[in-house]
């Protein structure tokens, strides 16, 4: 059953039992505030198990409070058509930590490389760094351990699998994701709309290629 | 960093930290990308104000003061936030009203005394560098928006729109402890009801690593809580006061990370947020449960 929580005076916190209700969530909400029928929140984000609604008008948040309790989010209700994107990105597998991945799912690294390519994610949530998505797949590839002690710095464009989410930095930073390959999609440029390459509810799909 | 665009002021000093802030990038929090904006944002309005600007119009902050700017043109300028001596050629002028200034004139603001620690400068026409995502601030965080103001850098100043405003600038109240007032937050209900009487007791203090992403603080080591662990990723806002396992509470400022994973137990009001951008290290705080 979800929960509504409160978030200070101009914010609720909807609370659900799994990722992909939060998901199911996220795109309800959406929807909610597409229809126009309550007043325009400032940000939806979208969490793991969460979607905080937020930047509401002092009572602006009684009418949000009874639309979020009232939401009985259909994990199989088809994305609306604005966040029906699919976007593909080309990766080299050539991430080094490849025969970690492969030893804790206990296959070859070629293995985990067309688990990752007969995967279909969904972008569940963005947070770290701006364009940063966590993106859940489809059939679920295993959870991957995260690193004891993240590396100061991963570059650009590694493509990174961490607990039950895949990702792709956007830019040099510290990680503590498994590296299993690199692309030289932009993941966030400011000055190009849209600024983010992918967004929440977005589709992906990963294909093998590019330069060596 | 030179900027193309009308001339406005060239910078000889910057203090600690001088950076261009407006009221931010708000709306993109599920891109991943902080609000940020002046810590301080009824500051930057009212300097706004003074000077016949639109509210939302880039300004400086400045960390301390301490810092030298020489007008290329004449210019109207007013600074609000902590209280802070303001020079223009050597002649002191008031602080929050508009100070006209002419071309070539030098402006000194001195070093902030405490308490306080940061101020805002307001210039007629507003700081006019490019927009990033809709704003100019510089987001610590991300590295969004200009890099942080340096010495000799020629900051372009747009065209003035419209009259001096009027307004009372009142310091900052900065009374010691800080009162910091907390709605309830997300996961309140992790707090044992000792743990919530330790969380409103005096002996909170500012911790050094407090920045405009966050500010930190000690003083509660050992804080019992109903549970501990770490939560999946979620949403949180400008205000929240997110409780480690360390018991050092973390109150988020305008540059803030969009997700954490530490429970919220509540959130700072706008007014205590105009405190916690005048707390220095080592300054004292409470705070108020609502």
């Amino acid at each position: 059953m979800p929960r509504v929580l409160p978030y200070g005076d101009h914010g609720l916190l909807l609370e659900l039992g799994s990722l992909t209700e939060a998901q199911a969530a996220y795109r309800a909400v959406r929807a909610l505030v597409a229809g126009g029928e309550l007043p325009t929140p400032v940000d939806v984000v979208p969490g793991a198990r969460t979607v905080l609604v937020a930047g509401l008008d002092r009572g602006a948040a009684p009418s949000w409070q009874a639309a979020l309790g009232a939401l009985r989010p259909d994990a199989a209700a088809p994305l609306p058509v604005e966040s029906g994107v699919e976007t593909v990105i080309t990766v080299r597998y050539d991430g080094r930590d490849l025969a970690e991945v492969a030893a804790e799912w206990g296959c070859s690294t070629a293995a985990v490389v067309d688990r990752h390519l007969a995967a279909a994610f969904t972008v569940a949530f963005c947070g770290f760094a701006p364009g940063f998505a966590y993106c859940t797949a489809d059939p679920p590839l295993p959870p991957v351990r995260r690193l004891a002690e993240p590396r100061r710095s991963v570059g650009a464009g590694s493509v990174a699998l961490g607990g039950e989410f895949c990702g792709v930095y956007p830019r040099a930073m510290p990680g503590g994701w498994r590296l299993v390959g690199t692309t030289d999609a932009v993941l966030f440029d400011p000055d190009r709309e849209p600024a983010a390459l992918l967004r929440p509810g977005d589709h992906l799909r990963f294909t093998a290629g590019g330069r060596p | 960093m030179t900027f193309p665009g009308a001339a406005g002021l060239r910078v000889e000093r910057t203090g600690p930290q001088l950076l261009v802030e407006d009221l931010g990038r708000p709306g993109l929090a599920h891109l991943g990308v902080p609000p940020s904006g002046a810590l301080d944002r009824s500051a930057l309005a009212l300097a706004n104000r003074l000077v016949g600007n639109p509210e939302g119009a880039a300004g400086l902050e400045a960390l301390l003061g301490g810092c030298v700017l020489v007008a290329e043109r004449s210019l109207r300028l007013a600074v609000t936030g902590a209280s802070v001596g303001i020079r223009v050629d050597d002649r002191a002028m008031p602080w929050g009203q508009p100070v006209p200034v002419t071309a070539g004139a030098r402006l000194e603001l001195g070093p902030v005394g405490w308490p306080g620690l940061r101020c805002w400068l307001a210039v007629g026409g507003g700081i006019a560098v490019a927009p990033v995502l809709g704003s100019r601030s510089t987001d610590v965080l991300t590295g969004l928006g200009p890099a942080p103001v340096g010495i000799g850098d020629r900051l372009p100043v747009g065209d003035e729109l419209g009259e001096v405003g009027s307004g009372s600038a009142v310091p900052d109240a900065t009374r010691q402890p800080l009162v910091l007032d907390l709605a309830p937050g997300p996961r309140r209900d992790w707090l044992t009801d000792d743990a919530l009487e330790r969380l409103t007791a005096p002996g909170l203090r500012v911790m050094p690593a407090s920045n405009r992403v966050a500010l930190r603080l000690s003083g509660l080591e050992g804080l019992p809580a109903r549970r501990t662990h770490e939560l999946p990723s979620e949403g949180v806002l400008t205000g929240a006061v997110q409780l480690p396992p360390s018991g050092q509470p973390v109150v988020f400022l305008a540059d803030h990370p969009v997700t954490g994973g530490y429970p919220v137990v509540g959130v700072v009001s706008e007014a205590g947020l105009r405190r916690c951008a005048q707390a220095r290290p080592g300054d004292s705080v409470r705070f108020g449960l609502r």
